[in-house]
């Protein structure tokens, strides 16, 4: 049996606005760390209840209460993954459980990692060997959705922000290790006040993301819903009309929208991560056939597609080669320009449908520029959600907390540099930390710091001999 | 040179172990072996050349200081040859924390090798031959190659069950400057021009890399009134835990600081395309750490000027070396650029600079045990390794000739880890990491710096040195008695009490230390910045007297471990979770294709590097957390 010393947590149910989701911990201090957020109403420990008992109580942190939940405490070995694990049920809602998830790990879980609770179980014999390639199954495909969530859904100035962060953490570790490898050229005296103002301005930067992960600003979280049509079937004016601005720019030039838009809405409690893309239609100009095939790889990852059908075109090659697209995916057909007269009708659209086996998918008549039609879309969405026929993978709130908890495990880094200059520490003790400041901003944007402070060194400070 | 195919006869002494090469590496490799009861034969191009020096004149400086103190806590030799034969030492980084202060002498060359050739001939077990090898022989049993002997250049075949390939720079080296290029190796020693082909048909993948010296000049040319001297220290610390600090306090001569100017880089860069790096000429990689004046001037053009350090060869020579110009621009550029800086107006050359290329290894097809994967009972070590200075060779010599040693005798290789020594973390780089450069020793290259001091190197090593059978009883005795001392001192310190009596507040205040308002142990005073355990001697009637060099390190010690307690114990948690990963080791024949859904590049690089354990494939750049999942699910699998 694999002793782990770390305790690891998620929210282990699909994320929607209804029903229940559970936030699960497993590891050494589960209990202990439960107990820190939990109060029950008679005022007994967990650690001190029998296993595999259920007890109702609040979450609380920082004095306030998040929610009133059911905790179920499960003492190893009899557990999924061997080790003591605790469930708590809370009352659903993406905010809630972000919240107890957030609870968990200020009092010493970590965020799990893809594929870890399974992984857990395995190697303590959970699980027979016939399961180990779904084991193994489990951990690659939650990986790869991890791993795609925080590349595509981790933004852009976020990214940004991280690299010039690091680029700075990495400069200043390398001049102190090149003058400790080469005192004689380099000197390092007196550095301690320089570094620590930068350290500082550092820890401000760290503490405007950390605020911002909260709010959604870091991770675009929410439905990953791609709007796919021909060009000028009206995609970017249905972004502008369900952002309510003018985000995209409208011609009627078709093929204006070379590249991928991507905005953040909120319909109604359901949080839509939406993409405009370019126009589908077969190109020879290179800069717009780059932007049709990013839109043709964006719908594939999509969780829900938007196509803009141009009810004032009758439908053609370009038309089928879209619904071929996203056959397999789900989808709301949205017949646009009823403003004009009509060359496409409802009954058209189904009859394609037909003929590529996909019924039942909703069509809404719209008029982007008569901004008609939006209540039907939003309710149509609505129903689709509280139905559960979209959702989006818990995934990615996961990997949103691990980026968080990465983000604190630096300025906490950052912090005992400081407290080293402070305390007037010399000045190999603060590249310590700051590589594992370092190391940990990596962890987000997806770079291991492998030969890179070698590779300052070299580059920015002129060695010796 | 041409060697003879035709005569072959067969030598009849019967050796254990064949060492060859008998530079840094060779040397302790050679030693090794023979003090571990095989019989030994060390082959070398020129008796004259054993331990020779042909770059800088100096034993250790930041992170190689570290490594001297390691092999020598181990039981190497080297730490003890330069505390007899150092002209001037200097411990670096005084100013900074424990862990990163670093010895480092200036050695008197010639003597250095002439002790080290002593200690060697002296050696029993251990013959010396000079003979260059040709050839190394292998027999194949069931698919594996196994080392049968060498063959020299004379044809003579020697017998052997394992051999050290210690060959350092000597391999098909070629010397260049300008577009004069010599097939020699350093000093325009006998280059060994054949022994590659023979590590090819072993199937050894070969490397070619490329490093430089600056130029000797002639001490009575040079002018010392227009440089800053550079002395050595006023107390001298020995390299080696075996020497009595008193017996080495001696004089010392000095090192001079000068420096390049906007001249010498004009002279520079007006000749740059007739450096033979420039015009194609070498082919081979350079080390970034330890550039020519030429790619110091180009690469960082806007710095004005560079430091020089003359420093001498050795007492009973004139030669003196010009440190931070090394260079492989012609003669008359030399002449000319030397010439431009302070102090060196007249200087006279005696030895031109140059740059050297030779073959060495991508030492990925090692073992951590320095053995190579596909043949049993070759082991290597050195710049042969791809790695650069004596002190990173030594140190793998060592490791090498140890385990080829236990090999022999049916004993488990010694692997130290990355929080063990430097040793274990430059072996791990080598045999793990990628590298397109001689790899030289640094202290941002180990996680645990703060742990591997070169002051505890003893407390960390020696009794792995005593176990391989390298460190005397007597040795391995007194590093228990530290011990012990340094245990009891520190409890005593944190149970003693000092209170606000005035000479207490008067010694707190003439280190403008802040006042005590109510008692506190001595522990707590010397974790305060500006105290230390020296300082605090006054206040402490109880302390006990410690008698000898035994006493200074053990209060080195005491003082070190209660001043950094919180840093120390925050690097022995990590470790721990270290040791974990490290303990999980890879089945060798593992068969990574039947890893399932190992993404391609994690796949690509595991079965190129064949790391031993969990923890080192983690470290593998493109071996992602995940992978590391699926590897420890199928090694689960694997293990029912």
């Amino acid at each position: 049996m694999v002793q782990e010393s770390q305790t690891i947590a998620a929210i282990s149910t699909a994320v929607t606005e209804a029903g229940i989701g559970i936030v699960r911990m497993s590891g050494p201090d589960a209990f202990e760390i439960a107990d820190c957020i939990y109060r029950g109403k008679n005022g007994k420990k967990l650690a001190q209840q029998k296993t595999h008992t259920i007890h109702y109580g609040f979450i609380e942190q920082a004095g306030e209460t998040i929610d009133e939940v059911l905790v179920m405490l499960m003492r190893g070995p009899r557990t999924f993954t061997g080790e003591d694990t605790v469930e708590i049920n809370c009352h659903g809602g993406v905010y809630v459980l972000k919240k107890v998830l957030d609870a968990c790990l200020k009092h010493g879980a970590r965020p799990a990692q893809p594929g870890e609770f399974t992984r857990r179980a395995f190697l303590n014999g959970k699980m027979d060997l016939s399961q180990a390639e779904a084991v193994i199954d489990v951990i690659q495909s939650q990986n790869d959705y991890a791993l795609k969530s925080s590349l595509h859904q981790l933004r852009g100035s976020v990214k940004k922000k991280i690299s010039e962060i690091r680029n700075k953490i990495l400069y200043n570790t390398a001049f102190i290790e090149s003058a400790l490898d080469d005192p004689e050229h380099i000197s390092v005296d007196g550095y301690g006040d320089t570094l620590k103002q930068e350290v500082v301005s550092l820890m401000g930067e760290i503490r405007q993301l950390i605020d911002s992960a909260d709010d959604g600003r870091v991770m675009r979280e929410g439905i990953r819903t791609v709007i796919v049509g021909k060009p000028n079937a009206g995609k970017s004016s249905i972004l502008n009309f369900l952002l309510g601005e003018e985000r995209a720019i409208v011609t009627d030039i078709a093929g204006t929208t070379r590249d991928v838009l991507q905005e953040h809405i909120n319909l109604q409690g359901i949080s839509l991560n939406i993409m405009d893309t370019a126009g589908i239609r077969d190109t020879s100009d290179a800069v717009e056939k780059i932007g049709v095939d990013r839109a043709m790889s964006h719908a594939q990852e999509a969780d829900l597609i938007l196509y803009v059908a141009d009810s004032s075109l009758p439908l053609d090659e370009n038309d089928r080669e879209i619904f071929h697209l996203i056959k397999e995916k789900k989808c709301v057909i949205l017949l646009n320009k009823t403003d004009l007269a009509r060359k496409t009708d409802e009954e058209d659209i189904r009859r394609i449908c037909g003929e590529n086996n996909m019924s039942g998918i909703p069509i809404v008549p719209v008029s982007a520029k008569e901004e008609e039609g939006m209540d039907l879309l939003e309710q149509t969405l609505k129903d689709m959600f509280y139905h559960g026929e979209i959702s989006f993978n818990s995934e990615i709130y996961i990997t949103s907390a691990r980026q968080k908890h990465a983000l604190e495990s630096a300025l906490e880094s950052l912090e005992k540099v400081v407290e080293s200059i402070e305390g007037g520490m010399p000045e190999d003790f603060y590249s310590i930390d700051l590589m594992d400041a370092y190391e940990s901003l990596g962890s987000i944007t997806g770079d291991t710091a492998g030969e890179d402070l070698v590779n300052e060194i070299f580059s920015k400070f002129c060695m010796g001999k | 040179m041409k060697f003879s195919a035709n005569s072959v006869w067969e030598n009849r002494d019967g050796y254990d172990v064949a060492v060859i090469g008998a530079g840094h590496a060779g040397c302790e490799a050679a030693l090794a072996c023979a003090r571990l009861g095989l019989r030994t034969v060390i082959f070398t191009v020129s008796v004259e050349s054993i331990a020779l020096m042909p770059c800088n004149p100096n034993i250790g400086g930041s992170s190689k200081g570290h490594l001297v103190r390691e092999v020598d806590a181990l039981g190497g030799e080297m730490g003890k040859v330069i505390d007899r034969t150092f002209i001037q030492s200097k411990m670096l980084n005084q100013s900074k924390g424990p862990a990163v202060h670093s010895l480092r002498a200036q050695a008197d060359k010639s003597l250095y090798s002439r002790t080290m050739r002593r200690v060697l001939e002296e050696q029993e077990n251990l013959d010396i031959k000079q003979a260059e090898v040709v050839n190394l022989l292998t027999e194949e049993t069931e698919g594996r190659k196994k080392i049968t002997g060498v063959q020299i250049c004379s044809g003579g075949i020697y017998r052997c069950r394992a051999v050290v390939l210690c060959t350092g720079t000597y391999l098909r080296a070629r010397c260049v400057y300008g577009d004069v290029s010599m097939e020699t190796g350093p000093n325009g020693l006998q280059a060994a021009n054949h022994l590659t082909d023979s590590l090819r048909e072993l199937g050894i993948q070969m490397y070619r890399f490329k490093t430089g010296t600056p130029a000797r000049i002639d001490r009575r040319t040079v002018d010392f009134s227009r440089m800053e001297e550079q002395k050595g220290d006023e107390r001298i610390v020995p390299f080696s835990f075996a020497t009595d600090p008193e017996q080495i306090q001696k004089e010392q001569v000095s090192c001079w600081l000068t420096y390049t100017n906007e001249k010498t880089h004009e002279i520079i860069r007006k000749n740059l395309d007739r450096s033979p790096l420039f015009s194609g000429m070498i082919e081979g990689t350079g080390p970034r750490y330890c550039p020519s004046i030429e790619d110091k001037v180009v690469k960082f053009a806007d710095k004005k000027r560079h430091q020089v350090f003359i420093e001498p060869e050795g007492l009973e020579t004139n030669e003196m070396y010009i440190g931070g110009m090394s260079s492989s621009l012609p003669e008359d550029v030399q002449y000319e650029m030397y010439r431009t800086v302070p102090g060196l107006e007249h200087a006279k050359i005696v030895r031109n600079a140059y740059a050297i290329e030779y073959d060495c290894i991508d030492a990925r097809q090692l073992r951590p045990t320095l053995e190579f994967r596909n043949i049993d009972g070759l082991f290597s070590g050195g710049q042969f390794n791809g790695s650069s200075g004596y002190e990173e060779a030594a140190a793998q010599g060592l490791v090498a000739g140890i385990n080829a040693a236990r090999k022999l005798q049916g004993k488990e290789g010694i692997v130290l880890d990355r929080s063990q020594a430097y040793i274990g973390v430059l072996i791990d780089d080598l045999v793990t990491k990628e590298s397109h450069e001689p790899y030289r020793m640094m202290t941002s290259r180990a996680e645990y710096r703060l742990l591997l001091r070169q002051d505890n190197a003893d407390q960390r090593l020696t009794k792995i040195g005593y176990e391989v059978g390298l460190i005397s009883e007597a040795r391995y005795q007194r590093l228990l008695e530290k011990e012990k001392l340094i245990l009891e001192e520190t409890q005593r310190l944190e149970k003693t009490y000092v209170g606000t009596s005035s000479d207490v507040q008067e010694l707190l205040e003439k280190y403008k230390s802040t006042a005590l308002t109510s008692g506190i142990n001595l522990a707590e005073l010397i974790r305060r910045p500006e105290l230390s355990y020296e300082k605090l001697a006054p206040v402490d009637k109880d302390r006990p007297v410690f008698p000898g060099w035994l006493g200074e390190e053990v209060q080195e010690q005491v003082n070190i471990n209660i001043k950094y307690k919180g840093y120390i114990e925050r690097q022995k948690r990590q470790v721990e979770q270290f040791r974990k990963m490290e303990s999980r080791k890879i089945p060798e024949d593992i068969d990574y294709d039947q890893v399932k859904s190992l993404r391609l590049e994690a796949l690509q690089k595991l079965k190129a590097y064949r790391p031993v354990s969990v923890g080192q494939a983690s470290r593998i750049s493109g071996v992602s957390p995940a992978d590391i999942s699926v590897l420890l699910v199928y090694m689960e699998q694997f293990r029912r």
